[in-house]
């Protein structure tokens, strides 16, 4: 039986599915229904993670055993955690929740109008009772995933990643009730580009907010995000859209998917020193996530990828867009001591220019 | 291999056939070594953006007014607290500059309650003080206008004695030429009465930009004070209106045929032909007194002179509008670009930023619509005039024998011409030969053999010291002079053969090169060939449609020559110091207007 609020497509979203979908799968939900060029997919929502973990007294169980925990002893903390994970893994879904998921990804499948389309299968935190994203890791990110079966599997996983050493004692040292947690999960079309990478919609380096910084590498997005390559950078003024910076960094290997797993292939002199992205390219990813940026009202952090079609044709995707936390809660403020008019007029000739070193 | 100083200007030497260039210039503008201490300690460096090629003595005597005029509002009328003006030499025929401080730091803040009152009495009024400098503007060009310097006759008219006028051509001639010298040096005042404190405003927007947007494009900081109704930008707006109504009338044709004389003939019979040519003569006055240099040299080309040049742009209007493409930029929506760039970028402030940057971009809007406008009625519009009158006297002095060439009359300094009408009024009174048409064509033509070989002289960019600061606002604004550009001369051309300069314009293109020194070779350029010459002006600007970039030996960022060349779209490098001396026409070229770097291929 499949259970309307087991599962919200992204472009079902509204924001009342906010506490029930997760920040990444409301921000997804977001920009699609922004029309922001994001690949389809949904949202496995807390209900059906509440309603799997209700069955047979699994959460009950977890819980008792979390409670009577002394986190400070590590080796207790992952023995305890490890059971946990293995508890919700032997547990699975609940019927309802399974047929929901099983039904969401037929969906999708249709959609794309791919059978087996692969997709990514993501946590999607819905409170402070998880360390942030940057914090979790890779562990609940599944990537090229292309069966009901194996999509129904990962999802679990993710749910069993709220089990993490980490997840516990972060939850215990802020005072999160263990029995409170719940998650969602992203079930979301995943495609192979040319390029992908992340962008900012400032300067990381001097919060200078008419700046957008991009990151970019061959392949998937994911050597970029992981840090394993350096990936090419480019600085793209956001309003007028003039590339202002370009540094085309040597970047050693690519990720891809080869024979249905994602690796790291070694990259050619030539390949490796050639830029990711063409101009045009940067300006579209530009014009993307400063459309994100406007859209969420407030300098952000996207994810992206540049993907080529049969027939040549370039789409620039957007994977993911959350709030830049860092200059935006310290915006850059120059104006102490500056003044305007004539007074303004005499201080700046004041300031002479340096014109030895 | 960088030095920490340039050559001395006492070191260089005078190139073979140039001996005795100095007496083509007034004294005081010559390195000399009753002043060789202070000449030395002070920091040259060489004008290649307004006085690119060897000055004539005439034209040079006329740069002197422009530097006076600059100098004396910065040290004397507003009392620009860190500067005093900008001190001139001439070297082997070229100009060098040297910005001024003021001497003793403890003077400044004196000077700046002075400064206040002064400059903020004309930032309060601008708007009120242009319009009566247009004013002014207009009466000193009609002035110009109407001088008259006619052939001596053999017998005045006869109204003149009836009508007691008690004075002859010894007087008017005399009088007439004192007139416009005189009007000149007006014109250069005017100049400078609002640009210094324009660009003093404009800098201080500048500077505020790139303090709270550091990595913002300086083509950004243009676009949002870009002028609306400049007339600096309608000689251009009228050949497109010239075109657009020719191709209406199904004239196009017909004008791209043949010379000026034959196309304006062959119009005549058509139909709308007497129209379209009842909006040509419209057109022409003032807007021909359009000139395609800095308006420093004579031999500047004025359009009014010059029917070719305005002819080839406006044919070039007409094709492209006969192939259905758009020519022009409907002025609506430069005003909706210039405030969606604004407001996106007030957009992105807070607080006191947004609100100082609301207000110094506001005072900047104020003053912008000046620092473009004024260059229309003084370089080109005045200056054309005055070139003008000046062929006339010398006409009259060529009736008279004294040489063979009306150019003739600007291989004499300003004051030997008083002189040499006195040679010709005492002949013409005493009713005796003038000794000018034996004394004077010997001069001409040594002086014109003195220049050549000047201009075969490699200038260097700058001479002596360079100083520890600038403070002068044109010397940063138009001439780039950074601690970036004096390193890049120290250093000269790199090892690979490739040269750099300021990254003007962005984009990278590879083409062939045009090495143009004068403007006079504009007509030289084909479409898609990199544009390499001393400066760009941005009265080339319909050549800028046809090229593909543009490298240039002098100029800043700021430099409006670099802010129209951004206009096009073109890739620029500009301030390469030594590109027309590295580059010849038909090479090669590599312009990556990103990162400032020129490379020759081949």
């Amino acid at each position: 039986m499949v259970v309307a609020d087991h599962a919200i497509f992204f472009h079902d979203y509204t924001e009342t599915d906010q506490p029930i979908v997760g920040g990444k799968c409301a921000s997804l939900g977001a920009m699609t229904r922004a029309g922001l060029p994001v690949p389809p997919g949904f949202a496995v929502t807390t209900h059906a993670f509440s309603d799997s973990m209700n069955r047979d007294h699994v959460g009950p169980l977890l819980h008792s055993m979390l409670d009577s925990l002394d986190v400070s002893d590590l080796h207790a903390l992952s023995g305890a955690a490890a059971h946990c994970r293995r508890l919700v893994l032997d547990a699975g879904p609940s019927q309802a929740a399974e047929e929901t998921i099983r039904d969401g990804y037929r969906q999708l499948c249709d959609q794309t109008g791919i059978d087996d389309v692969a997709v990514a299968v993501r946590s999607s935190a819905t409170a402070e009772d998880q360390p942030d994203a940057s914090f979790a890791g890779q562990q609940d990110t599944f990537l090229w995933v292309r069966s009901a079966d194996d999509v129904v599997n990962h999802v679990v996983r993710c749910w069993a990643s709220l089990y993490t050493d980490r997840a516990i004692a972060y939850r215990h040292e802020n005072g999160y009730p263990h029995a409170d947690v719940a998650m969602s999960v992203a079930v979301q079309q995943m495609v192979l580009p040319k390029a992908a990478g992340v962008a900012f919609t400032l300067d990381p380096t001097n919060g200078d907010r008419s700046t957008i910084v991009i990151d970019s590498a061959f392949g998937l997005g994911e050597s970029v995000v992981s840090g394993i390559v350096t990936p090419d950078n480019y600085m793209i003024d956001k309003v007028i859209f003039e590339i202002t910076k370009r540094t085309v960094s040597a970047k050693e290997v690519e990720c891809c998917v080869e024979g249905g797993a994602v690796v790291q292939r070694p990259l050619d002199a030539e390949r490796s020193t050639s830029p990711s992205l063409t101009d045009d390219e940067i300006k579209a990813i530009a014009r993307l996530a400063r459309r994100a940026e406007k859209h969420f009202g407030r300098p952000q952090d996207v994810e992206w990828a540049v993907t080529i079609d049969a027939d040549g044709a370039e789409t620039v995707h957007l994977l993911q867009s959350r709030p830049e936390t860092v200059w935006s809660n310290k915006p850059r403020q120059v104006s102490k001591g500056v003044h305007t008019g004539v007074e303004g007029v005499v201080s700046n000739l004041l300031r002479p220019v340096q014109v030895k070193s | 291999m960088t030095k920490d100083r340039f050559d001395s200007p006492f070191s260089i030497t005078t190139p073979p056939g140039a001996e005795g260039w100095e007496d083509l210039y007034h004294y005081h503008l010559l390195f000399s070594e009753a002043r060789r201490d202070y000449d030395e300690s002070m920091f040259w460096f060489r004008d290649a953006i307004h006085l690119p090629t060897v000055m004539p003595p005439f034209d040079a005597s006329l740069v002197e007014y422009a530097f006076a005029s600059l100098g004396s509002y910065n040290s004397r009328h507003y009392i620009v607290p860190p500067a005093m003006g900008i001190d001139i030499r001439i070297l082997n025929g070229c100009f060098y500059l040297s910005p001024v401080p003021v001497a003793d730091p403890t003077e400044i803040p004196g000077r700046v309650e002075h400064f206040m009152q002064r400059a903020g009495h004309y930032f309060a009024n601008w708007d009120a003080i242009e319009a009566e400098w247009i004013d002014k503007a207009k009466v000193v060009i009609a002035k110009l206008e109407a001088l008259n310097f006619e052939p001596l006759p053999d017998m005045v008219a006869l109204e003149v004695v009836t009508g007691h006028a008690g004075r002859s051509n010894v007087y008017d001639l005399q009088h007439e030429y004192h007139q416009l010298v005189d009007l000149s040096l007006e014109l250069w005042q005017l100049h400078f009465e609002m640009l210094n404190l324009g660009y003093a405003a404009y800098l201080d927007y500048f500077g505020f930009c790139k303090q709270v947007f550091p990595n913002i494009p300086d083509l950004s900081i243009a676009k949002m004070v870009a002028g609306i109704d400049v007339d600096l930008f309608r000689p251009d707006e009228e050949l497109r209106r010239l075109a657009r109504l020719a191709v209406d009338s199904g004239l196009g044709d017909a004008l791209c045929e043949g010379t000026v004389d034959q196309a304006l003939a062959a119009v005549l019979d058509l139909s709308g032909g007497k129209a379209w040519l009842a909006e040509y003569a419209t057109a022409q006055y003032p807007w021909f007194n359009y000139s395609n240099g800095t308006g420093f040299y004579h031999t500047d080309a004025v359009w009014a002179e010059r029917l070719d040049i305005p002819f080839s742009f406006m044919r070039g209007y007409i094709r492209k509008l006969q192939a259905g493409e758009e020519i022009d930029t409907p002025k609506e929506a430069v005003i909706a670009e210039r405030d969606r760039v604004a407001s996106e970028y007030i957009d992105l402030l807070d607080g006191d930023d947004k609100a100082n940057f609301e207000a110094k971009l506001g005072l900047s809007r104020t003053v912008f619509h000046y620092v473009e406008n004024h260059n229309f009625y003084v370089e080109h519009w005045g200056i054309s005039v005055m070139w003008r009158k000046m062929r006339e006297l010398s006409n009259v002095f060529m009736k008279e024998g004294f040489w063979g060439d009306s150019d003739d009359i600007f291989m004499l300094k300003r004051d030997e011409i008083p002189t040499a009408i006195s040679d010709m009024t005492f002949a013409w009174s005493a009713g005796v030969a003038p000794r000018g048409p034996t004394y004077w064509p010997d001069v001409v033509a040594k002086r014109r053999a003195i220049m050549a070989a000047c201009q075969a002289w490699d200038a260097p960019p700058a001479l002596g010291a360079p100083p520890d600061v600038v403070t002068e606002p044109f010397t940063i604004m138009l001439w780039g002079i950074t601690s970036d550009s004096i390193q890049k001369w120290l250093g000269g051309v790199s090892d690979d053969g490739g040269l750099s300069g300021f990254a003007a314009s962005p984009g990278v293109v590879e083409g062939i090169a045009r090495v143009l020194s004068s403007a006079e070779q504009v007509s030289e350029i084909q479409d898609g060939e990199i544009l390499v010459a001393p400066v760009t002006a941005p009265s080339w600007a319909p050549i800028f449609r046809r090229i593909a970039a543009t490298v240039t030996d002098s100029g800043g960022m700021m430099s409006h020559a670099a802010i129209v060349c951004r206009e096009y779209g073109l890739p620029a490098v500009t301030g390469t110091a030594f590109a027309t001396k590295s580059i010849k026409t038909g090479m090669r070229l590599r312009v990556d207007g990103d990162n400032g770097v020129v490379t020759i291929l081949d």
